[in-house]
C-alpha cells in the first residue's frame, strides 16, 4: 500500500524571548540584553501513514500535537528532518482563518479555496454542493463579518471537506458548531474513510479517537510514546495523564491503583437482562475520598454508559479497598463489551487511577432484537 | 471500526505528485511552490483590491485621487510658481510619478503586511512571500490605470511620445515589477522581528523620492555637478533612477526642448542612445533579477520562525 505520509526524524525547536526588544531603537540600545532559550517542541518525530488509515494524534496540553500538525500541514517549517506528502492536502486547522470579514461569503469560497489550492473553475464546479452543505443559503452573498460565528465555522468546514482532498487533517474542530451540524460533519468524516481517504485526528477526546481510528499515535512532551492499536493507545494516554497530574500537582493521587477485577461466579459471561455484580480491588498509599467511575463500550468503540463521576464518592483508606458495582439488569444484546473503572478525584476532573479493559463482558441473547440493547417494544395495532 | 477498516480501497495514489517539507527547501523548491500557488496570489490581488473599496461608490477612482492630487501639486509647485521652463512638464512629471507610485505603494502596502494577516500566517500554508506580492499585485493594477490616463493626457495635449524607445517599455516596467517585490518581500519578513521597521522605510523612501528625478530634471540640475568631480555614478547607484528616465525618455520623447521662459535650449534627459538605453536597462533588469533571488532566500530564512514571533 502507498505511504500518503511519511513523517521522517522531525525535529522543531522555538527560541523562546524572555524579554522582547522589538523596536529598533530598544535593539540598538540594548544589544545584548534579553535572554532567549531554545524549547524543543518535538524530538525526533517520525512515522508513516497508509492511503485510507485513520490515525488519532492524542496529546496532552503542551504534548507538541498541534506542532506536528502544523509541520505536516506546512505551516511551520521543522527544524531538521522531513515530511513527504502524497496527493492533496485539506486542513480543518482554524476553521475560517482564512476569510475576510469585508468581503461576501462567496468570495470568501473562493479565496479559501484558492488557499487550499483549487483553481477558480475547479471552485465553481463544487459551489453549490459547498453552500448546500454549510446552509448558509440567502447569506452566501453577505459580508462574512455579519455572519454568526456559527455560519462561518460551517462555511468554513463546507470549503475544506468539498475540496475532495486526498489527506484530510482534523485538529478538535469537531468541538464546534451547533449538535446537529457535529452529528454532519462527523457522517463525512466517516464517508471519507470509506471512500480510502486517509485522515489524521488530532484530539484529545479518548472517545472520538475511539470511534473513529485503529490506529493511535501518543505524544508526550514532544516525544512519540506509542504508536499502534487505539485501545493500547488509549491506556498508553490515561497513564501519561496520571504521570503529568503527578508531576505538576503533586497530590494524593498518588499510588492510586486498580488491582482487580472480579465477579463472584468467577466468570464474566452472562445472560442478557440478567443482573451483575463486580468487586473491584483498588490500593491505595493514603486515604482519599474521591469518585468512583465506570464505563461499558461495545467492541466498536461506542461508549454505552458512563457512570456519573460526580454521584459515587469513595473513601478510600490506606491498603487495599473493595468497591462493588451492582447492576440490576444489563439489557445488552448479544457481544463482548468492555469494562474501564477508575477513581476520580472529588470535583469530577482529573482522573487518579483507571484501568482500561478492566474486565470483558460476553453477554448471551437469546431474543430477535438487533443492536446494542434490548428495548422490547410492545407493538399493537390500534 | 473493524468494517470501516475493511473498507475498499477506493483511491489510487501511486501516481499522485508527492510534496515534501522540510526545514530549509531549495531556492528553485521555493519559486517552483510560488508559482503553483500563482492562482491564490491572483485571487489575492482581487480580493485586496474589493476589500479596499467595499462599500464606496467610485470604487478604483479613489486610488486615483491621491496621484492626482499630487501631480497637480508638484505642477503647480514646479512648473507655474518655480517656473522650470520645461514645457509640457505635466508630462514629464506624470511618466516618472506613476513609476514612483508603485514602488512606492508596494514597499508602504507590505511592511506590515505579513503582521496584518498574522492568524492566516499562522493556521494556512503556502508561500508567504504571496502576502506582498498580493500588495504589489494590486499597485500593478494602479499603475495600469494610471498609465491609461497618462495616455489620454498624452493625446489631449498632442504630445508625440518617443516611438523608438516604446520597446523599452516593457523591459523597464519588469525591472520595475522585480525591483517593488523584491524590496516589498524583504520588507514584510523584516518587519516581524522588528516592528519600527516601518516608520524607518517611510523615512527612507522620502529621502529615494527626492534623489530621483522625478519633480526635476537631473541633467538640468546637479549633474554638471556632479561630472565635474567625477561622481555621476553616484546617482545612478539608486535602481529608481535609470527606470524613471527611461519612463520619461519613452513618454516625454525629447531630451532637449526649449525653455519656456528664456528661449533657450534646456538638456532635460541625458543624451543616451537608443542602444545606450538598451544596455542600461538589460543590466539593471539583471541586477534586479538576482536581487529578487537573494530576498527570496533571504525571506527563506525569516520566515522560520514567523510563528514564534507572531
Amino acid at each position: 500500500m502507498v505511504n500518503t505520509i511519511e513523517v521522517q526524524g522531525i525535529f522543531k525547536e522555538f527560541v523562546i524571548h524572555h524579554e522582547r526588544h522589538q523596536s529598533l531603537k530598544e535593539r540598538l540600545l540594548h544589544p545584548g540584553s534579553g535572554t532567549s532559550e531554545k524549547f524543543r517542541a518535538l524530538e525526533n518525530i517520525s512515522f508513516s501513514i497508509a492511503a485510507g488509515e485513520t490515525v488519532g494524534i492524542l496529546g496532552h496540553n503542551g504534548s507538541g500535537k498541534s506542532t506536528l500538525l502544523k509541520t505536516i500541514c506546512g505551516v511551520l517549517a521543522p527544524t531538521t528532518g522531513e515530511i513527504k506528502l502524497r496527493g492533496t492536502l485539506a486542513a480543518l486547522l482554524e476553521l475560517g482563518a482564512g476569510f475576510q470579514p469585508e468581503l461576501s461569503g462567496r468570495e470568501n469560497v473562493y479565496l479559501y479555496g484558492a488557499m487550499l489550492g483549487l483553481k477558480r473553475k475547479e471552485v465553481a464546479a463544487i459551489f453549490d454542493e459547498i453552500v448546500d452543505f454549510s446552509e448558509i443559503g440567502k447569506f452566501i452573498d453577505t459580508q462574512v463579518k455579519f455572519y454568526s460565528s456559527g455560519m462561518y465555522v460551517r462555511l468554513a468546514f463546507a470549503v475544506a471537506v468539498n475540496v475532495d482532498p486526498d489527506i484530510l487533517v482534523v485538529d478538535e474542530v469537531l468541538a464546534v458548531g451547533d449538535e446537529r451540524f457535529r452529528a454532519k460533519c462527523m457522517d463525512r468524516i466517516i464517508r471519507f474513510q470509506r471512500e480510502g481517504r486517509t485522515i489524521l485526528l488530532v484530539t484529545h477526546d479518548a472517545d472520538q479517537v475511539r470511534r473513529l481510528c485503529s490506529r493511535t499515535i501518543v505524544l508526550n512532551r514532544g516525544e512519540l510514546v506509542f504508536d499502534g492499536p487505539t485501545t493500547e493507545g488509549l491506556k498508553v494516554f490515561r497513564e501519561h495523564l496520571h504521570a503529568s497530574e503527578d508531576s505538576t500537582t503533586n497530590s494524593a493521587n498518588e499510588n492510586i491503583e486498580i488491582t482487580s477485577v472480579t465477579t463472584p461466579s468467577g466468570t464474566f459471561d452472562v445472560r442478557s437482562g440478567e443482573g451483575m455484580h463486580f468487586d473491584v480491588a483498588i490500593s491505595s498509599a493514603k486515604a482519599y475520598a474521591g469518585h468512583f467511575v465506570m464505563e461499558l463500550h461495545s467492541r466498536r468503540g461506542e461508549l454505552i454508559s458512563r457512570s456519573d463521576a460526580m454521584t459515587s464518592p469513595v473513601q478510600l483508606k490506606p491498603g487495599s479497598n473493595v468497591v462493588g458495582i451492582d447492576i440490576a439488569a444489563l439489557p445488552l444484546l448479544d457481544g463482548v463489551y468492555d469494562l474501564n473503572v477508575g477513581i476520580v478525584d472529588e470535583i469530577g476532573q482529573n482522573v487518579l487511577a483507571w484501568s482500561e479493559k478492566a474486565a470483558t463482558i460476553e453477554v448471551a441473547y437469546d431474543g430477535r432484537e438487533q443492536g446494542i440493547i434490548e428495548i422490547a417494544p410492545s407493538i399493537t395495532q390500534l | 471500526m473493524s468494517e470501516l477498516a475493511s473498507a475498499i480501497q477506493r483511491r489510487d495514489l501511486s501516481d499522485a505528485p508527492v510534496r515534501t517539507v522540510s526545514a530549509r527547501p531549495s531556492l528553485r523548491g521555493r519559486l517552483a511552490n510560488l508559482w503553483g500557488r500563482r492562482e491564490l496570489l491572483g485571487q489575492l490581488v482581487v480580493s485586496d483590491i474589493r476589500v479596499k473599496y467595499k462599500g464606496s461608490a467610485l470604487g478604483l477612482f479613489w486610488s486615483m485621487l491621491a496621484p492626482a492630487m499630487n501631480l497637480g501639486i508638484y505642477y503647480l509647485v514646479f512648473s507655474v510658481f518655480l517656473k522650470n521652463g520645461v514645457p509640457n512638464f505635466v508630462i514629464y512629471l506624470f511618466s516618472g510619478l506613476i513609476v514612483w507610485n508603485m514602488f512606492f505603494n508596494s514597499v508602504i502596502g507590505s511592511t506590515t503586511v505579513v503582521i496584518a494577516r498574522a492568524g492566516l500566517v499562522k493556521k494556512v500554508s503556502f508561500p508567504r512571500e504571496i502576502l506582498a506580492l498580493s500588495t504589489v499585485g494590486a499597485t500593478v493594477v494602479y499603475f495600469f490605470v494610471q498609465l491609461a490616463v497618462l495616455t489620454v493626457f498624452l493625446v489631449l495635449l498632442g504630445h508625440q511620445p518617443a516611438w523608438s524607445y516604446l520597446p523599452l517599455l516593457p523591459v523597464a516596467f519588469v525591472t520595475l515589477y522585480l525591483l517593488a517585490a523584491g524590496v516589498s518581500v524583504l520588507m514584510s519578513g523584516i518587519t516581524v522581528y522588528m516592528r519600527d521597521m516601518a516608520h524607518l522605510i517611510e523615512v527612507l523612501l522620502q529621502l529615494t523620492f527626492w534623489l530621483t528625478p522625478v519633480v526635476y530634471s537631473y541633467e538640468n540640475t546637479i549633474a554638471p555637478a556632479l561630472a565635474r568631480h567625477g561622481l555621476s555614478w553616484l546617482y545612478f547607484v539608486n535602481p529608481m533612477t535609470p527606470i524613471v528616465m527611461t519612463f520619461q525618455r519613452i513618454f516625454y520623447g525629447a531630451t532637449n526642448v526649449l525653455s519656456t521662459n528664456t528661449g533657450q535650449v534646456l538638456h532635460v534627459l541625458p543624451q543616451w542612445s537608443l542602444a545606450h538605453f538598451w544596455v542600461v536597462n538589460l543590466i539593471l533588469l539583471g541586477i534586479v533579477g538576482i536581487f529578487y533571488l537573494l530576498v527570496e532566500y533571504l525571506f527563506g530564512r525569516l520566515e522560520v520562525n514567523f510563528e514564534s514571533e507572531l
